[in-house]
């Protein structure tokens, strides 16, 4: 008996190791909450892609705050679900990070805005305040300009399903009258 | 059309398997030609469509058809043609089915030269690498096709290849780590088949040996190429990093040393078996971990594919099933074994047993520090990483004690070799080995680097034994130098020469880690600095225009007093399609020192920030791994291997029937 316990070992130490796998899979590596989650925006003014001028109070949602940049080749995966959550009627606001100005035109232009502004933080000065890693990020803002959650990585039909969808439904009916 | 061709050709691939995978192991249960006899062109067939559909992905590449989904985001329409075709197995899905023809390439190997070998151990071998195929085939259809197309909107011109990988490197470092990666599948498929078969003999290993052993080889030179190319394409002059990736591939590489050792006792003794059949399965276990790590975003790292949960779980799953299969097949066979030999407390059995050990317990370091942040996240303490420091405190000891059983264990006697005479025989050349290494430890380190030189120390006690150990052979056969040295055999040699090479490779580690040089400084046009006997001078920058990048060139002379020794011109590159900055090192290499000059930041006006380097004994570390390559290649060729088939063809038909 202690010989065949002897060598189903390895087999017992590897499913302890399956389990510990299976117990992380789920869970985004890259999940990194956000210090400011339910706090409110951080003050900023930067201009606006097409001309005007952008401050937090104009952030009041329910919206998603899309970082997104024309360096990141991620954020090219991402864009066409963008593009179809902007036509289910998701307001997102972009925030061009560390980019230049004619080449976010250009990508907008070519391949569609699902955008109703674009920020633009060349300098990254908002994208510091909002502590972001990289491209993509995506914050859900509430109807009161709070920030309610962050994805980092690619928004895709899973992640919003499970993390933002949840968050933008209540805040849509509290703000209703 | 050729998308469809391929991903058909993968559809039928993927059938021959399912067909190779079971009609030959239950036809070597139930000792059915008929079905025995599908093995063999099942996988020949199941590569041809491997290679068709792999020709097809490569052809799309060349042809710059962005309408298919991976090339639009690999590759893009200025890029050179040879960087297109290595684009094919840039990316997650396009470096699947890589692993997928490789696989069916060591498949159809086995095929090829399985004849001499005993139907039933050919039949199961194959059947057990058609089932590891299906896995690997399924999770490229179902879950990271290549061929899938972007319609109707397709891009006008692709997403380009990352600029890390457009390079000579890369497109060798893949295909080489793959080959090693996979070819452990034979390994693996030999030890399923010997549990089943239940014969698990001097003859099982002679078969095992020189396939793991090639397999070994093509990884020991995946692994240097990973490592030169990070040297010279990552632009800070770092070869080691403790990646979570470098780790996946370097866990393999120690349990398939390990299983190389331990084979060559089950031949030689007949003792060790059930530790070879576990180590064989551990080998091949660890290869497709690495393959889980890299793409289910379980750990981040720079080498790191997109990573997908779905894809995760899909590897996940396959690697429950085959290694969990291979240990419970393990756990049902492995008791019956009994050791045939038996061998004395200090004899080669033990010596190679304690190789063993350690080879495991360096295994179980690098493992544990790679998973770490998994192990402290599972038991709520956060994510903590451990980073180098962790595994350099560890693994110099451990690799110096390593090399210390390697100066006396090489040269001891099978069964039983009296310490007191194995001492006496070894001590002195070991003596002088390691004074030698002191001496050249010595003069190159500083005293604050005494670990360096003792490695350096113990690799020259390794050479001294070597050395000693060959020139008694040759001297013993009373033949002439030349006569003796060709009546020696080739795997005498083969182990020689790659003992040899972890020499090499040690100096080369432990001179470059304690006595290189570096120096950050701001530099304008005519500026020049001084490090150790060299001056490096700034003589002009100029703009470049490249293919698919813009970048800024540096002309950074050396000197050697006033002797011009060299000019490097390392670059800063900004891809335009992908909006990376890159910066290409300017390398002078040589057999004692490399030159290192990386540009770094434009500080405005003509003056640049650079990073100055001396790299001593650098080109050792990947040579002494070519050498050790190289010994495994050389063993191989060894006439046992080549007779062993035909010989023990006869001796099982005997058995058989006894």
């Amino acid at each position: 008996m202690k010989r065949v316990l002897v060598f189903a070992l390895p087999l017992l130490a590897f499913l302890a190791l399956a389990v510990l796998f299976l117990s992380r899979i789920g869970e985004n590596s890259d999940a990194l909450p956000t210090a400011l989650a339910g706090k409110p925006l951080p003050a900023f003014s930067l201009p606006s892609l097409d001309g005007g001028t952008v401050t937090q109070a104009d952030l009041k949602g329910p919206l998603l705050l899309n970082v997104w940049g024309t360096w990141c080749p991620s954020c090219y995966d991402e864009h066409p679900y963008l593009l179809e959550l902007a036509r289910q009627g998701v307001v997102i606001v972009g925030l061009n990070y560390k980019d230049e100005v004619p080449a976010a035109r250009d990508f907008l232009v070519r391949l569609g805005s699902p955008y109703r502004q674009v920020i633009v933080d060349a300098e990254g000065t908002l994208g510091l305040d909002l502590g972001v890693y990289g491209a993509p990020e995506t914050f859900v803002i509430d109807a009161q300009g709070r920030v309610l959650h962050r994805v980092t990585g690619v928004v895709t039909p899973e992640n919003f399903a499970a993390e933002i969808a949840p968050l933008l439904k209540p805040a849509a009916e509290g703000s209703a009258p | 059309m050729l998308a469809e061709i391929g991903h058909f050709a993968l559809v039928v691939a993927l059938v021959v398997a399912a067909v190779q995978g079971v009609f030959p192991l239950a036809g070597a249960a139930q000792r059915s030609s008929a079905l025995m006899a599908i093995a063999r062109p099942a996988a020949l067939l199941q590569f041809a469509f491997l290679a068709l559909s792999f020709a097809c992905l490569v052809a799309l590449f060349l042809a710059n058809d962005f309408t298919v989904a991976y090339v639009a985001g690999n590759s893009n329409s200025m890029l050179p043609w040879y960087y297109r075709v290595s684009a094919v197995w840039g990316g997650h899905e396009g470096s699947l089915l890589l692993w997928g023809l490789t696989l069916g390439g060591w498949s159809a190997a086995v095929a090829l030269t399985g004849r001499t070998l005993p139907r039933t151990v050919v039949s199961r071998v194959l059947g057990v690498m058609g089932l590891v195929s299906v896995g690997f085939l399924s999770f490229t259809l179902f879950t990271s096709s290549p061929f899938a197309r972007n319609l109707p909107f397709f891009p006008v011109d692709g997403n380009d290849l990352n600029p890390l990988l457009q390079d000579f490197g890369l497109i060798v470092h893949p295909p080489m780590l793959y080959m090693g990666y996979v070819g452990f599948s034979v390994a693996f498929a030999f030890a399923i088949a010997g549990l089943l078969e239940g014969r698990l003999d001097s003859a099982w290993a002679r078969w095992s040996r020189p396939w793991t052993t090639v397999a070994w080889a093509f990884l020991t030179v995946g692994i240097s190429l990973g490592s030169w190319w990070a040297y010279y394409e990552l632009g800070w002059g770092g070869w080691w990093f403790w990646d979570p990736v470098e780790n996946a591939s370097l866990m393999p590489w120690l349990a398939g040393t390990a299983l190389m050792h331990s084979l060559a006792v089950t031949e030689k003794r007949g003792v060790f078996r059930a530790w070879t059949v576990l180590l064989a399965i551990l080998a091949f276990g660890l290869s497709l971990l690495g393959t889980f790590l890299v793409r289910s975003g379980v750990l981040t790292s720079v080498h790191a594919f997109a990573s997908d949960p779905t894809r995760g779980m899909f590897v996940l799953g396959l690697l429950t099933v085959l290694v969990g299969g291979a240990l419970a097949i393990f756990a049902w066979r492995a008791q019956s074994l009994k050791a045939e030999g038996s061998y004395a407390l200090v004899s080669r059995e033990t010596l190679l047993l304690g190789n063993n050990i350690l080879l495991m317990v360096i295994l179980a370091m690098v493992f544990l520090g790679t998973l770490f942040p998994l192990i402290t996240e599972a038991f709520d303490a956060g994510r903590i990483s451990v980073g180098p420091p962790y595994f350099n405190a560890l693994f110099a000891p451990l690799a110096m004690a390593l090399m210390a059983l390697l100066a006396f264990g090489a040269h001891a006697r099978w069964k039983g070799h009296p310490a007191a005479s194995l001492l006496r025989e070894q001590a002195a050349p070991a003596a002088v080995g390691a004074g030698a290494g002191i001496v050249l430890g010595a003069l190159l380190l500083t005293a604050d680097h005494l670990v360096a030189i003792a490695a350096v120390a113990i690799a020259g006690a390794v050479a001294g034994t070597h050395i000693v150990d060959l020139v008694r052979k040759v001297r013993s056969a009373r033949a002439g130098v030349v006569a003796g040295f060709a009546r020696l055999s080739r795997s005498y040699k083969g182990m020689w020469l790659a003992h040899m090479g972890i020499v090499v490779t040690a100096i080369g580690i432990a001179l470059v880690s304690g006595a290189e040089h570096a120096r950050n400084v701001r530099m304008a046009v005519g500026d020049s600095v001084e490090l150790g006997d060299f001056r490096y001078q700034l003589t002009g920058l100029e703009a470049v225009k490249g293919p698919n990048y813009d970048g800024t060139r540096a002309h950074v002379a050396i000197y050697r007093g006033d002797r011009l020794i060299d000019t490097l011109h390392p670059e800063k590159r900004r891809y335009v399609v992908q909006r990376n900055v890159m910066t290409e090192a300017g390398i002078e290499a040589g057999p004692w020192r490399d030159h290192y000059v990386s540009l770094g930041e434009a500080l405005g006006g003509d003056a640049w920030s650079l990073r100055v380097q001396q790299k001593p004994f650098m080109r050792w570390v990947w040579g002494g791994s070519l050498l050790m390559a190289f010994g495994g290649l050389w063993a191989i060729l060894d006439r046992r291997y080549r007779l062993a088939g035909r010989t023990l063809k006869a001796g099982v038909a005997g058995e058989g029937r006894a």
